[in-house]
């Protein structure tokens, strides 16, 4: 039996990679009257849904998404959201806190 | 007869014409090989074209990475065989761990088309061996995501190994310097160009020397490279990759 749980990837350039398309946000905040915001890094986020065994399963299959595909290793890092089950009677089975982000 | 090379097809390439064509100008012939074809169908070297496969999507290259086309590239690699990457086809390589590095978005942000010029840091690859010399090789650059990156200990690595390939240089064969340099169209680290894998088979460089092979293109210079990758897979038709012409490659 599976049930469906939803995460979210959050892919990021890793720090100290330049991130032109950061460099180019921070640039333009001049031209709206901003000040006093630096360190501006664009990532993405992908949201999706797995139908596992169990939380530890589903996120297993998440993580290697996340490191084989989402995201590339040498040039960004990635965090693992879980947004929730899709299916609210598992909602207290199984440890979510299963491996790192 | 001329030696066989496989040209990969996938959905958003878009030089597999010009593959197809500065091949031919070097002798060789072309065999166009689709993405979901799982066989190489006996080519005795392999070129991944420049375009935007699958729309490079998430990364350019990514997905190309986990088409049938490229587990057989990646054996035909493994093998010894012969393969080249230009441009997309440079990433597409590096998405696949085939190649060191990454191609991160061009340090000015803009997508850059326009005449560069290159150097080989060796004469002695399957790649550069008819080069004849070292000068600057002028030849177009069309691309967005360029930017060769490594880390330090990575990059003193490729050059101790002797793993880069091309460099950015000035007219006078001189390096290229930084993203400021406009001779460094992208701000590639060191001004790398290319690069080889360790076994120095496989290699990707983001210019084009595919499309700078005759005289009414603009330039001829590119030949050299295509006519090296060429002549060395004529030679190499014997690996473990090119089974079905193995033989007929000998005589």
């Amino acid at each position: 039996m599976t049930f469906d749980v939803r995460f979210a990837v959050n892919v990021r350039p890793k720090d100290g990679i330049l991130d032109p398309q950061g460099r180019a946000v921070e640039g333009s905040l001049g031209h709206l009257g901003i000040a006093g915001v630096s360190a501006v890094r664009v990532g993405r986020r992908i949201e999706l849904t797995v139908a596992a065994a169990d939380d530890r399963a589903a996120r297993s299959i998440v993580e290697r998404l996340a490191s084989e595909l989402l995201s590339n290793p040498l040039i960004e890092s990635y965090g693992i959201e879980v947004l929730g089950a899709a299916s609210s009677a598992d909602s207290e089975s199984s440890a979510r806190a299963g491996a790192p982000a | 007869m001329s030696v066989r090379i496989g040209v990969v097809v996938f959905p958003g390439s878009n030089r597999d014409i010009d593959a197809v064509n500065a091949l031919e100008v070097a002798g060789a012939e072309p065999v166009v090989l689709w993405h979901d074809d799982a066989s190489l169908d006996g080519v005795a070297g392999v070129l991944i074209p420049g375009g935007f496969a699958y729309g490079d999507y998430l990364r350019a290259g990514v997905i190309a990475r986990f088409s049938p086309i490229m587990r057989a590239v990646s054996s035909f690699a493994a093998d010894g065989g012969l393969v080249l990457g230009i441009c997309n086809g440079f990433q597409v390589l590096t998405e696949a761990h085939l190649l060191p590095g990454a191609l991160l978005r061009n340090r000015g942000l803009r997508f850059v088309s326009r005449e560069i010029s290159i150097a080989a840091e060796r004469l002695d690859t399957p790649f550069t061996d008819q080069l004849g010399d070292r000068r600057a090789l002028r030849m177009p650059v069309a691309h967005g995501e360029g930017a060769f990156y490594a880390d330090e200990a990575t990059l003193d690595e490729l050059e101790a190994n002797g793993q880069v390939l091309f460099r950015y240089v000035h007219d006078d064969g001189s390096r290229a310097g930084g993203e400021e340099d406009r001779a460094n169209p992208n701000g590639s680290l060191r001004a790398i160009a290319g690069v080889t894998n360790q076994a120095g088979n496989v290699a990707g460089l983001m210019p084009h020397p595919e499309t700078a092979v005759e005289a009414v293109l603009g330039s001829a210079d590119g030949l050299g490279i295509i006519a090296s990758f060429v002549s060395s897979a004529t030679g190499r038709g014997g690996f473990a990759g090119a089974k079905p012409v193995a033989a007929a490659a000998g005589r």
